[in-house]
């Protein structure tokens, strides 16, 4: 009897978690992204190329600095539908100072600005209007859009800047900038997140608003400041956007803003709020960028790359019910 | 007034060294009048009992002294000062500890984080400071043995909790932190036999230790073991006030339906 308790414990500990579903939830976005990168390597031999990890790399850049900014944001439960948009008026403000003369410096600082200021009214209206997060941030969607195409004129504004493009082009090693500054938003909002006061009340906040507000949280606080982090990570998503372009474009992006949740979705983070992670969406983000040039190198129409997106995004979805 | 024979009515006069008066509370939600015109008070250093059938005010009496909601009407004074709190925060700095009806836990957060919540241990200066999770870790062990028949691991969620573990944790985070004043609403509603007997030790040891405890209770024999005064609300109102001394579980029983008055 003894013997066969012993046995099933030691199959529990092997054979078992790899047979538990709530084990591969945990991993879903790793286990993805390792299945993709193996599919590809073996489809295409350019995909595992140093140069092609470089591009991908380079181009999950925006997209993590995004997702983190979305990530504060939906761990206390609510949702920035604006933050491409905030991107999107950003980089307009930072072309048109430039074109204006401005020094490149001082058009990035009051680019971010800007964008940090869309966050803070979003902030407001959902801290102290109490309007839905839903309903305040598809509004700013739809203003920070139409405010970038007033300025522009509907017209892009060219940035061509040594800074900038330095920016773009440069590297430490093998990692360009780009990676660097992507890398430094990981690391600070994580810290934030996990080892700072601020962070446990982002939690809390999420996780049960009225308990937190009973033990002394200012709930309104800290749900604008996940806003302006929101606001101030698309203005930095905007420096790095002219920098690649080498323009400020008004255009609307809505493929940053959809794979910006979806990265978070992958990461493991509930849309309902009181869980956080960073490496996750960080990881979902890079996921995504994968698929997206995997399917480019593999010759597959990029009509095509919509549909994958959404139907790894919902498979993930649907392994996450199982998390532990 | 109709006073019963044997018995001393117990005046909303507050005495010269009481810890907290409240005078004259009002609070409606909409067409909800919860409380009216309450005036209650807590004698320094003993255990005061507020009972009343549901629905009585006695939660929403419980969140005006801890600062969630505002009172519409009526004084708080709080160690000797007049006071108005605008937020559960200024109650905590006063040192009004509560275990709401709910709890208010987070139950994403680990124990330890919940004991510490707001009121974290960090170190470095300024934008600088990160939590120092060791000691509050440390910390959380001994603020939990104190009190529980069987502990909650401290590094596990709270949402694994059973029910008394639940409620261990949050009476152990308002037992912590040395305050004034501790209340308690209904803090033994899902313990068994042990953890119940525990509590109500933790209770007289607060006591002992010349803290000050408001205890909200359904439980007229606990009620008679532990409190030194009781309050007794009905319909929103307050409906009289005894010493324990002075009293039964019979007369409180009478109190609490209206079958005695005043
Ligand atoms: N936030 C609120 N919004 C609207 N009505 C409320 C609110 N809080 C309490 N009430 C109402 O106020 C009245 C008193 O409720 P309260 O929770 O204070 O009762 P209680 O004496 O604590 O009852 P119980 O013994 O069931 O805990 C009830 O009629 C309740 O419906
Ligand atoms: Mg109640």
């Amino acid at each position: 009897m003894a013997e066969a308790v012993a046995v099933g414990a030691d199959r529990e500990s092997l054979g078992g978690r790899l047979r538990d579903i709530g084990f591969w939830a945990d991993w879903a976005a790793v286990i993805g992204l390792v299945a993709l990168v193996i599919v590809f390597g073996l489809a295409s031999p350019s995909f595992l190329t140093l140069g092609n990890i470089q591009a991908m790399l380079v181009s999950a850049a925006i997209l993590i600095v995004l997702a983190v900014g979305q990530t504060f944001v939906i761990a206390t439960s609510g949702i920035d539908l604006s933050i491409a948009s905030i991107m999107t008026f950003g980089a307009v403000v930072l072309g048109l100072l430039y074109a204006a003369g401005w020094p490149i410096l001082l058009a990035c600082l009051v680019g971010v600005v800007a964008a940090g200021l869309a966050g803070v009214i979003n902030g407001t209206l959902v801290a102290k209007g109490r309007i839905p997060d839903f309903v305040v941030t598809l509004g700013m969607f739809s203003a920070a859009s139409g405010a970038a195409l007033i300025l522009s004129d509907g017209k892009p504004t060219q940035v061509v800047d040594g800074f900038l493009l330095a920016l773009a082009s440069g590297s430490v090693g093998p990692f360009g900038y780009f990676i660097v500054v992507a890398a430094v938003v990981v690391v600070v909002a994580h810290v934030a997140l996990f080892h700072t006061r601020f962070g446990v009340h982002v939690l809390a906040t999420g996780g049960n608003a009225e308990g937190a507000r009973a033990m002394g949280i200012r709930t309104g606080r800290v749900r604008l400041a996940v806003y302006l982090i929101s606001g101030v990570l698309a203005g930095v998503g905007a420096i790095l956007l002219v920098s690649r372009v080498g323009a400020a474009e008004p255009a609307i992006n809505t493929t940053y803003l959809l794979n910006a949740i979806a990265a978070v979705v992958l990461g493991g983070v509930s849309l309902q709020g009181g869980r956080g992670n960073i490496l996750g969406p960080v990881v979902g983000a890079l996921l995504l960028t994968a698929l997206t040039n995997g399917l480019t190198l593999l010759g597959i129409s990029q009509y095509y790359q919509p549909l994958a997106v959404g139907v790894v995004v919902v498979m993930a979805a649907l392994l996450m019910r199982y998390q532990r | 007034m109709t006073q019963q024979s044997g018995t001393a009515v117990l005046s909303t006069e507050a005495t010269a060294d009481a810890l907290l008066v409240a005078t004259g509370i009002s609070k409606s939600f909409g067409n909800v009048r919860a409380l009216q015109d309450v005036s209650v008070w807590l004698p320094r250093g003993q255990i005061t009992a507020l009972i009343g059938d549901n629905g009585a005010g006695k939660s929403t009496l419980v969140r005006v002294l801890s600062g969630v909601h505002p009172a519409d009407e009526g004084s708080l004074t709080f160690d000797g000062s007049p006071v108005r709190f605008a937020s559960p925060e200024d109650a905590r700095t006063a040192g009004i500890e509560t275990v709401h009806q709910n709890l208010a836990l987070i139950d994403d957060l680990t124990v330890w984080q919940n004991l510490f919540l707001n009121r974290e241990l960090v170190r470095g200066f300024g934008p600088l400071s990160f939590l120092d999770r060791k000691r509050m870790q440390e910390q959380a062990e001994k603020m939990l043995s104190r009190l529980s028949v069987n502990v909650p691991p401290i590094r596990s969620k709270v949402r694994r909790l059973s029910g008394g573990q639940r409620q261990a944790v949050a009476i152990s985070r308002a037992a912590g932190w040395g305050s004034k004043l501790v209340i308690m609403d209904e803090p033994t509603a899902a313990l068994g036999v042990q953890e119940t007997a525990r509590v109500e030790e933790l209770v007289k040891g607060l006591r002992a230790d010349g803290m000050t405890v408001l205890l909200i209770s359904h439980n007229f024999d606990q009620v008679m073991r532990l409190a030194d005064q009781v309050w007794v609300m009905r319909a929103g109102r307050l409906a009289a006030g005894r010493r324990t001394q002075d009293t039964d579980g019979e007369e409180l029983v009478g109190l609490v339906t209206g079958a005695i008055t005043s």
